[in-house]
């Protein structure tokens, strides 16, 4: 119960304004950091998807999904560990175009990383790499041994469920069919 | 209504408010909210308005209002120092599950992030404290944001949502159309109840040799009191209550064991952790109700009957959890308990009460030394209204005491701010409670230090002639917190003694009947004369300086370990 584990919370929710910042105080008012968040659309029209991975104990993000659950626009919340999902992340890392050239080690490492090269000018190169959290830190530590990276950057993590469809497809279904009810009232 | 017409922002406001059955708003205006003040002005004859003398009376007044009816309270206020003086009853009534519409005016949307006069970001601060919000910049918006307020402030497990309207909005022209909300997507009020977890708990509660029901205000919420009864007197178990759920069933019920917490009566606390399954009942498990969690109902099996999921398993785990309305699963339940006697069980609660009755309970009642004592003051009112009255408290010493000897009756009969503990919430929530039951005698408990807070209401009661019953019970002291000092402080008594005002001239200035007592003798007569009073009325009663309230479970301790009596 009180092993610290990582857990990635899944919430969708209606696009309204403000929403973001009363699920972030849920997590600040408990003094459990975001390690990352992330929101975008979702397969279904109109509704946003929060993927937010935290470091904490399961007895507390089951409170913390539970709580961003009762938020008047919140859909739906679930929390995953690792196994449960299908997650990546993208960086980017800037090196300069003159230690590019210079051998060809850094073509290496990307080549080997199964990293990109997506611009290069006279004076810098980016590349990208998709992956989970140590793919993109040990490509970071690699290009960084001779302190090549001039720039480097993370995305949060985006997650897909092992299950078929969006999850809340049922719960949309079951809502539907209760507004109909009401309606027939 | 169906058909369209044009009218401006603030005229759909009232309009609005109208539709959804509001009798009353408590308000305060200024610059940021005047278009709406200036079309109430025009509906006065469709519409109460009471101008209270702060915010904070304003809010405090609409939490009574609900509290007393069941109804929504509805508060306005202008934008910046009048929605910030408004924060302090909000996050009251989100802690009390209280519903609240709050509506505050704003600057117009063209100055919003440009630290305009009196621009605060309400959204943002009430953000925390409000059940939902929002933020109107469009005319066209204000009767859905309106509709959607009340369905979410009085629905599922209440609370307060505030709708901040800028003032081009209340400006603005739109095609007015009410349509009331009944349903939101996102939102579900109640959980469907599962009949596979009421059988689980069914089957439990027939298996249990010592059952125990801690009743909450869920069930006052829910107005299910017939249910509770109908399911304590099949099944037979011993019940006690929380605070907020004091008065969900008279006090003289047979089953009725008393209250619990930090100064709740002496076995309820001491039971829980005997009890072999208990049954919390639309209650959250509060840490003025639990102590210290490691060592609380450690032997139970426990089950959990709850409309809000995020209670459920947050404080104490649960064995099974009942989600939904209790009004609901209540009588589910019922249909499954076996009819029982816990009469052996319920005689143990018996003989721990003659403990308190002799350690605390006599003294306090019937005290033979000379100074008055608070508790005497609420047996005398007892007497006289025969537990027929709505008793609102403030907080400290007197609110324990109003709240373990008041002789509940009636439903809703005590309003008391629970979760937060709100001093400055009596006089202006006995207001409310009064305006909203005008038939009933309201009956405000206050100390001298929590008066000071909100004493400035004296003057909306003046006004408006509201006739509530104030009894401060005047120990010169913050006393609670003196309390605190002397056990744990070793008596230092920092900053907890007040040099009072001459109460009788303030009440004077106000035009309120008003009374002293002193002495003993002097103290039937006058809360004769209190409730026989058809204005208000303050009686302020002398007592004693360094009393203290008991029983006590020191915060942090066990209530196994709760005192009957100071150890130094
Ligand atoms: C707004 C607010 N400030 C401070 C407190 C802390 N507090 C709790 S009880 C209390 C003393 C109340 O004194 P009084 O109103 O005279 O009541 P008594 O305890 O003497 O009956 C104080 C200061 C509070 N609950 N609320
Ligand atoms: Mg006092």
């Amino acid at each position: 119960m009180s092993k610290i584990e990582q857990y990635t919370i899944i919430a969708f929710s209606e696009n309204a304004v403000g929403l973001l910042n009363r699920i972030t105080i849920i997590f600040t008012r408990r003094h459990v950091n975001i390690e990352s968040l992330t929101v975008s659309e979702s397969s279904l029209h109109g509704i946003h998807k929060f993927t937010i991975v935290v470091n904490t104990t399961q007895d507390m993000v089951q409170k913390i999904t539970k709580q961003i659950e009762k938020q008047v626009e919140v859909l739906k919340a679930y929390y995953f560990t690792k196994d449960e999902i299908i997650f990546q992340e993208i960086a980017l890392y800037k090196v300069s175009t003159e230690a590019l050239l210079k051998s060809n080690m850094i073509e290496t490492i990307v080549r080997e990383s199964n990293a990109r090269i997506i611009e290069i000018t006279a004076e810098y190169t980016v590349i990208e790499k998709t992956g989970h959290e140590f793919e993109t830190s040990k490509l970071f530590a690699e290009l960084n041994k001779h302190g090549y990276v001039k720039q480097f950057t993370r995305s949060g993590r985006i997650a897909v469920t092992r299950s078929n469809a969006e999850l809340l497809t049922e719960f949309l279904n079951a809502r539907q069919q209760e507004q109909i009810e009401l309606s027939r009232n | 209504m169906s058909e369209t017409r044009k009218i401006t922002g603030s005229e759909a406001v009232i309009l609005s408010l109208i539709e959804e059955g509001t009798e009353v708003i408590f308000g305060y205006p200024g610059g940021a909210i005047m278009p709406v003040y200036d079309a109430l002005y025009g509906f006065a004859d469709r519409i109460k308005h009471v101008l209270t003398r702060h915010e904070q009376g304003a809010i405090h007044a609409a939490e009574g209002y609900a509290r007393a009816t069941g109804k929504v309270g509805v508060v306005m206020a202008t934008s910046g120092p009048g929605a910030t003086n408004l924060i302090t009853g909000i996050a009251d009534a989100m802690i009390d599950s209280t519903p609240i519409v709050a509506i505050t005016g704003q600057v117009g949307a063209a100055l919003l992030g440009t630290d305009a006069f009196q621009e605060t970001d309400v959204v943002g601060i009430s953000m925390p404290v409000t059940k939902w919000n929002i933020q109107v910049t469009r005319p066209e918006d204000i009767p859905g944001a309106i509709a959607k307020a009340f369905y979410i402030a009085r629905s599922g497990r209440p609370g307060p949502v505030l709708i901040d309207l800028t003032k081009n909005a209340q400006f603005g022209t739109l095609d007015y159309k009410y349509e009331k909300c009944h349903f939101i997507r996102s939102y579900v009020p109640k959980p469907t109840p599962d009949e596979s977890k009421i059988i689980e708990a069914a089957k439990l509660i027939n298996s249990a040799q010592k059952p125990y029901v801690l009743v909450g205000q869920g069930v006052i919420l829910a107005n299910a009191e017939e249910e509770f009864r109908a399911f304590i007197e099949k099944s037979g178990i011993p019940f006690a209550w929380t605070l907020l759920g004091a008065s969900a069933m008279p006090i003289d019920h047979p089953l009725n064991v008393g209250m619990l917490g930090m100064h709740g009566n002496y076995a309820p606390n001491i039971k829980t952790n005997e009890c072999d399954v208990l049954i919390a009942v639309g209650m959250r498990f509060d840490d003025r109700v639990t102590g210290d969690l490691n060592r609380y109902a450690k032997q139970a099996k426990v089950i959990h009957l709850e409309i809000d999921p995020a209670e459920v398993d947050k404080n104490v785990k649960t064995t099974v959890a009942v989600l939904g309305d209790v009004k609901e699963t209540l009588p589910l339940l019922t249909r499954l308990v076996e009819k029982r006697d816990h009469s052996q069980w319920r005689k143990e609660f018996d003989e721990c009460y003659e403990i308190e009755k002799q350690k605390v309970i006599q003294h306090e009642m019937y005290p033979s030394k000379p100074g008055l004592t608070m508790a005497e003051v609420i047996r005398r009112i007892n007497e006289q209204t025969n537990g027929d009255a709505i008793i609102v408290t403030d907080v400290g010493q007197h609110q324990m005491i109003a709240s373990r000897y008041f002789k509940y009756t009636n439903k809703r009969s005590l309003i008391t701010s629970g979760g937060l503990g709100t001093m400055g919430f009596g006089l202006p929530a006995a207001m409310g409670a009064k305006i909203g039951k005008p038939d009933k005698q309201v009956i405000c408990v206050v100390g001298d230090g929590g008066l000071q807070m909100t004493i400035q209401e004296f003057g909306t009661i003046m006004e408006y002639n509201i006739p509530v019953k104030i009894v401060l019970l005047n120990n010169h002291f913050l006393g609670m917190v003196r309390q605190w000092q002397q056990l744990f402080f070793e008596r230092r008594y920092s900053m907890t003694e007040l040099k009072n005002p001459d109460f009788m001239k303030v009440a004077e200035g106000y035009e309120l009947n008003h009374q002293k007592v002193t002495e003993r003798a002097q103290l039937d007569e006058a809360i004769s004369n209190m409730l026989k009073s058809d204005k208000a009325f303050l009686l302020e009663v002398v007592v004693e300086k360094e009393d203290n309230v008991f029983p006590m479970v020191p915060s942090g301790a066990s209530v196994s370990d709760i005192l009957l009596e100071a150890t130094n």
